[in-house]
């Protein structure tokens, strides 16, 4: 399932022990899992020609080696709906530390799930799921299998939520595709078994799960310090 | 691996016995194993001698016949060439003793000695360790005999880094007349390790449970251990300490900082249906539980009690434990109502708790215990039994235990006091049904049955 081309943005990405979203969305991209369209712009100019392409509105985030978690500098921009806003927002965050770019991506919907890997001196390649978003942290409602997991795994990790009502539908609201999910998860702890021996962890936060796909909307790959 | 010597040996000798000082860890072992067990016990110390009318030998090589198990309890340093000579003698296997290895900064001499154990194909427990209690085989404990209290021989294997937490839960085993087939205590495991145990004891007929007490895996054992886990057949219950202890390093990513070490532990036992206890108390609660019914359940419990504030506590106890306590129907309540003696057929509720009175006999709660073992909407049945009710007599507990025997839906039993009441106890004990000492404790044994994942 590792094809060349991913070995490769592993490789490249040695020298930061991080693998940036827009290499590690393609890196998941490559391996059949849904990632936004959209692409990274190093100018105003390619910006809002990659936005023409999606269709706005559109999300903007900034690129850098220095930036882990950009949303605790402002550095995600949702629902910018034409051209001066998108501009505005890359002049603004190209004054961050490190800048390399702009990604931009269409805007997506569902509820936001934190898929994620860990792997652990114990117990090897470890799989995490749960409710994600930037306070996923705080709220801690996720499951943790040993990987393989299976989809047997996959719906007892739900089940195990305490937001397992997300998952169902609730007040009206139509349920995420769980089939997608399911695929994904599998997908990804096979994945994470492949590259294992090259990472420390792994977060796919959010994907976003809406009733007709499930997308991973940021990723970053932690590489194992060597 | 082959372990059977460690457990069954038909002789065994002691390396390492004083002859001046009778309190020394290897003469206790001696004279405990040369007085009570079951196997020829030889004593070994380079100087040769008498030790209490018994020949010392000067060296493992000068033991007529084989040897199958040796247990070493000389110095530390000494250890590596004792362990050649053992080797060379074409003994089966060993029970290291002696402190002063990895838990000393002496890692190097601990590498040593599991190398030579290796190229000599020589399985060995330890160093750092009290060693093995295998009834009726022996028992390497170097605690006199009249210090310990022992467990009847039964059913439940008991594995443990300290050796100190397994005594204490030897004497827990006792005092709720838990039988142990045997105790192990690894120390460093150097050789054998809990996965090796595991897969000798899922092989063991004299054991149907196995329970852990883990401080740590190395790297990559959890996955090994969980592995051969979920390749047994027998449940397997685990404690674990150090839950505290996390790494200090920066964390970057959500996902490392949200699957801590005990996180991720914990996580993967269930998983694996392994059963996890949080302390010694569930620890032998789940293994009486588990060594009476090894199966699995979903959880749809009965209770039937003589007291309907005994029902309401344990009825809660099931909601705050994920167990769910179903209500019967119309139809099933006329049912039981009409095989409970007349006089409470008015006054007793039959929804579930089912709830028989102070007025209740003996006749009664077989007969209703019967019924229920036959329901298929419930798993389990728990039975508060108050013997302080007129109506109940000793009996009753070998007459449910009967129920269990022939209808093999799993029962669980509640009652209050040990001493007062041991004739009903062991009625139900001598026929696999566990007995606990609380209503909370009676619905500790039900979530283990549910914890337990049979594969």
């Amino acid at each position: 399932m590792v094809t060349r081309e991913m070995q490769d943005i592993l490789a490249d990405a040695r020298e930061h022990g991080w693998v940036m979203e827009p290499q590690a969305k393609r890196f998941f991209g490559l391996a059949g899992i849904d990632v936004p369209r959209g692409g990274l712009a190093r100018t105003p100019e390619e910006a809002s020609q990659i936005a023409r392409v999606t269709g706005y509105p559109v999300v903007a985030k900034v690129v850098s080696p220095a930036v882990i978690h950009k949303s605790d500098i402002g550095g995600v921009v949702t629902g910018l709906a034409n051209r001066e806003g998108l501009e505005e927002a890359f002049s603004r965050l190209s004054e961050t530390d490190g800048f390399e770019g702009l990604l931009v991506e269409e805007q997506l919907e569902g509820i936001e799930v934190i898929i994620g890997a860990k792997i652990d001196r114990q117990f090897g390649p470890v799989i995490l799921m749960g409710l994600g978003g930037t306070m996923a942290e705080i709220y801690g409602d996720v499951a943790l299998r040993m990987a393989p997991i299976t989809e047997r795994d996959v719906s007892s990790m739900v089940g195990g939520l305490k937001g397992k009502v997300l998952f169902t539908g609730y007040r009206g609201s139509r349920p995420p595709d769980m089939a997608a999910l399911t695929t994904l998860v599998t997908t990804f702890s096979i994945i994470i078994e492949e590259i294992g021996d090259r990472i420390d962890s792994v977060d796919l936060n959010p994907v976003l799960c809406s009733w007709k796909r499930c997308t991973v909307a940021d990723a970053r790959i932690m590489l194992k310090r060597s | 691996m082959d372990l059977l010597k460690l457990f069954q040996p038909k002789t065994m000798a002691v390396i390492g016995v004083s002859l001046t000082n009778e309190s020394h860890p290897a003469n206790v072992i001696f004279n405990k194993n040369n007085l009570r067990q079951q196997v020829r016990v030889v004593a070994v110390n380079n100087r040769g001698g008498e030790l209490r009318g018994e020949k010392v030998y000067e060296s493992i090589s000068h033991v007529p016949g084989q040897v199958d198990l040796v247990v070493i309890a000389t110095k530390a340093h000494l250890v590596p060439d004792v362990l050649s000579e053992c080797v060379q003698a074409g003994a089966g296997a060993g029970i290291i003793i002696s402190g002063g290895f990895a838990e000393t900064g002496r890692k190097d001499l601990q590498d040593r000695v599991r190398a030579i154990a290796t190229e000599g194909g020589f399985p060995f427990v330890g160093p750092n360790c009290l060693g093995i209690y295998s009834p009726p085989y022996l028992d390497t404990f170097f605690i006199p005999s009249e210090r310990i209290v022992r467990p009847e021989q039964g059913k439940v294997a008991l594995v443990s880094q300290s050796g100190g937490v397994l005594v204490d839960h030897m004497v827990k085993c006792a005092a709720e007349g838990v039988g142990v087939s045997a105790a192990v205590s690894i120390g460093n495991k150097a050789m054998v390790r809990e996965t090796d145990l595991i897969r000798y004891f899922s092989e063991d007929p004299g054991t149907s449970v196995i329970t852990f007490y883990v401080e740590g895996f190395d790297e990559n054992e959890g996955r090994q251990f969980v592995t051969a886990a979920g390749e047994c057949p027998k449940p397997i219950i685990i404690m674990k300490t150090g839950k505290t202890l996390e790494g200090t390093k920066a964390v970057k990513s959500h996902t490392a900082s949200m699957a801590g070490d005990y996180a991720v532990f914990s996580s993967v036992m269930s998983q694996y249906g392994i059963v996890e206890a949080t302390d010694e108390f569930e620890l032998i609660s789940f293994a009486e539980a588990l060594s009476c019914y090894p199966g699995s359940i979903e959880g749809r419990v009965a209770v039937v009690t003589g007291s309907g504030g005994h029902g309401a506590l344990c009825v809660d106890a099931c909601a705050a434990h994920g167990l769910t306590v179903p209500g019967l129907d119309e139809t099933a309540q006329g049912e039981l109502r009409g095989q409970v003696s007349p006089v409470i057929q008015d006054i007793a509720s039959f929804r579930n708790p089912i709830d028989l009175t102070g007025s209740s006999v003996d006749d009664d709660f077989a007969a209703v215990l019967r019924y229920l073992s036959r329901r298929q909407d419930i798993d389990c049945i728990i039975a508060l039994l108050l013997p302080y009710l007129p109506g109940i007599s000793t009996d009753l507990g070998a007459r449910i235990g009967m129920i269990y025997q022939q209808e093999k839906k799993p029962i669980i039993a509640y009652v209050p006091h040990v001493e007062k009441y041991w004739m009903l106890i062991e009625g139900f004990m001598l026929n696999d049904v566990p007995v606990a000492h609380s209503v909370e404790d009676a619905v500790h044994m039900a979530e283990a049955l549910k914890r337990h994942r049979s594969w």
